[in-house]
């Protein structure tokens, strides 16, 4: 039987509902082996969180390197299970710190890499959303086994109870592996809103909020969702630029997107298009954005908003 | 200090994009200086502006590096008007169609090759957007990894190098010894835009082209391969309406039905 390598996903310590999820892909391919990085002490609390998901083992690999050292160490952890196991496979998380994890792994093991898959098969195919979700891609790597990143939020989840056996891995971490060291760190910071890339649902402003945001924000936090910005609003100043959508920004996939003032650029629409539901709210019935909506109004944004906040608090009483 | 910005040239982030033979099409559209680079040029210039500028015969310098086609020379081009010195187009026809394996192998021999004390990226092409490849640098070379900066301080006399990395993780504040391979996100800098006198400058500044066996690098094939791909069905227009009064509670109506509230 194949052995599939997950590289556990936590948050605070705690396994997030991301690393069923690779389980659940790894499981198609294979025998799941979730490997748990954690700090000296603390593997059997950490694997212990570990609680979903078909996953047949765990090794715990426990060393202060991976807090000081971050992603090199655990890149380098991470290959080095992965070799000892002979795995066939690697699945880890598409997040800016799994992607760089898994490129330094593909060196390691000299192997093809594919980022951001959104499935994968179990003869190893992966499925890519491109171009802004425009275009599907099947791929498959050619060369050494798989190192395979699965982005959050893109297949179900096999919820069912883990009865993994946990064992103790040692592995020695590189000197080349230490040459970055970080020296504090601080959790992210968690405003009164959810993460723009893990909400089920967005608000976005563009120019035609002229950079007042009040009707958008009222209109996400009565909704309980993330606000965005169009590249326009991010450049004129209105909105910070870590909430631009789009193809120099973030990618969002929501069950809902309202677009409030904006035009719908190729440039945004690459960052949205693959929405669940998208509300297009404009004044100009020629704004191209209107031609993938699923309910649009032309109007005025300052008029509809206030009056959509009101109607959905009545809704919710 | 020698600095040495790695950029892209990619298809217009405004334009339509799509594949041809499982290929992005490069051919149809405008190519540009990946949107990205520009905030790491700016970044390596604000370096050395702070520690005596990169003026001809002065301490620093800064070399663009990019592989891609001859025509990649115009993103360059653009690069050096900002105000970089001089640059290096590693360009061979066996590099059609690399990966982000064989782009960081070439890359990293190249870097090794020129004697430079930092490598600053941008986070990601507008184009593949893997974000692998300043990782794979820092492997590669076996530097520092200090990528994803909202900050970058350098003190050239000591040889160090501290960041304060952004991810949706959180904040990591970190510090290395140089050599180190840096890449920068979007709301680090905003970049100059280049002057008359710095485009004027800049066709004078000298772009080596480079093939592989200059590099000193051996052609290896990508080790994935798009197998098939397909543009997803257009989504069509829905309802629309237009606003005389109820357009607010018409939306509001619309996301009771579709049980979106």
């Amino acid at each position: 039987m194949s052995t599939v390598i997950i590289l556990a996903d936590f948050q605070g310590g705690v396994a997030t509902k991301t690393t069923a999820e690779l389980a659940t892909v790894g499981a198609r391919m294979g025998d799941v082996c979730a490997v748990v990085l954690a700090p000296v002490g603390q593997g059997a609390a950490m694997a212990a969180t570990v609680k979903q998901g078909p996953i047949a083992s765990i090794a715990i690999v426990e060393a202060n390197d991976f807090s000081e050292h971050g992603v090199a160490a655990v890149a380098d952890a991470l290959a080095q299970v992965a070799k000892a196991k002979s795995a066939d496979a690697l699945v880890i998380a598409s997040h800016a710190f799994g992607k760089e994890v898994a490129g330094r792994v593909a060196i390691a093991l000299e192997s093809g890499i594919i980022t951001d898959a959104v499935d994968v098969a179990s003869d190893k195919v992966a499925t890519q959303l491109v171009f802004g979700g425009s275009t599907t891609v099947h791929s498959m790597v050619t060369h050494g086994i798989p190192v395979i990143t699965l982005r959050p939020n893109s297949v179900e989840a096999d919820l069912s109870a883990s009865s993994a056996s946990t064992e103790n891995v040692s592995v020695t971490i590189s000197d080349s592996s230490k040459k970055s060291l970080i020296t504090s760190t601080e959790p992210p910071v968690k405003g009164g809103r959810p993460e723009l890339t893990e909400a089920s649902i967005v608000v976005s402003g563009g120019r035609g909020t002229n950079g007042d945001f009040a009707a958008v924000e009222g209109f996400a936090d009565l909704l309980g969702a993330a606000v965005g910005a169009s590249r326009a609003a991010t450049d004129a100043g209105w909105y910070p630029h870590s909430h631009q959508v789009g193809q120099t920004g973030k990618t969002v996939s929501p069950q809902l997107y309202v677009a409030c003032g904006i035009s719908g650029a190729i440039q945004h629409r690459a960052g949205m298009q693959t929405s669940k539901t998208i509300v297009v709210v404009n004044k100009d019935p020629e704004a191209p954005l209107f031609e993938i909506c699923d309910f649009g109004v032309v109007g005025d944004l300052f008029a509809v908003l206030p009056q959509a906040t009101t109607a959905v608090a009545a809704a919710k009483a | 200090m020698k600095i040495a910005v790695c950029v892209k040239q990619v298809p217009d982030s405004w334009a339509e994009k799509k594949m041809i033979d499982s290929r992005l099409d490069r051919e149809g559209v405008d190519a540009v200086l990946n949107d990205l680079d520009e905030y790491a040029v700016e970044e390596a210039l604000r370096i050395v502006e702070a520690h005596g500028g990169n003026d001809e015969g002065g301490p620093h310098t800064i070399t663009i590096i990019t592989m891609g086609p001859e025509r990649a020379s115009e993103a360059v081009r653009k690069a050096l008007s900002m105000g970089a010195n001089d640059a290096i187009l590693i360009s061979d026809s066996a590099l059609a169609g690399s990966d982000a394996l064989a782009t960081s192998a070439v890359l990293a021999k190249t870097i090794a090759d020129g004697g430079f004390d930092l490598v600053v990226c941008g986070t990601e092409s507008t184009d593949a957007r893997m974000s692998v490849v300043p990782a794979m640098l820092s492997a590669r070379l076996g530097w520092a990894q200090m990528t994803f900066a909202s900050k970058v301080e350098v003190d050239p006399g000591a040889a160090t190098i501290s960041i304060t990395r952004v991810t949706e993780a959180g904040v990591d504040h970190i510090k290395a010894s140089l050599p180190a391979v840096v890449s920068v996100v979007e709301k680090i800098n905003e970049p100059r835009y280049p002057s008359f006198k710095g485009i004027m400058a800049a066709k004078k500044k000298t772009i080596e082209t480079r093939d592989l066996a200059t590099v000193g690098v051996t052609p290896v094939s990508a080790w994935s391969e798009v197998k098939d791909a397909a543009l997803r069905p257009a989504r069509s227009a829905g309802v629309i309406v237009t606003d005389s009064g109820d357009g607010g509670s018409a939306l509001a109506t619309f996301l009771a039905e579709k049980k979106l509230i």
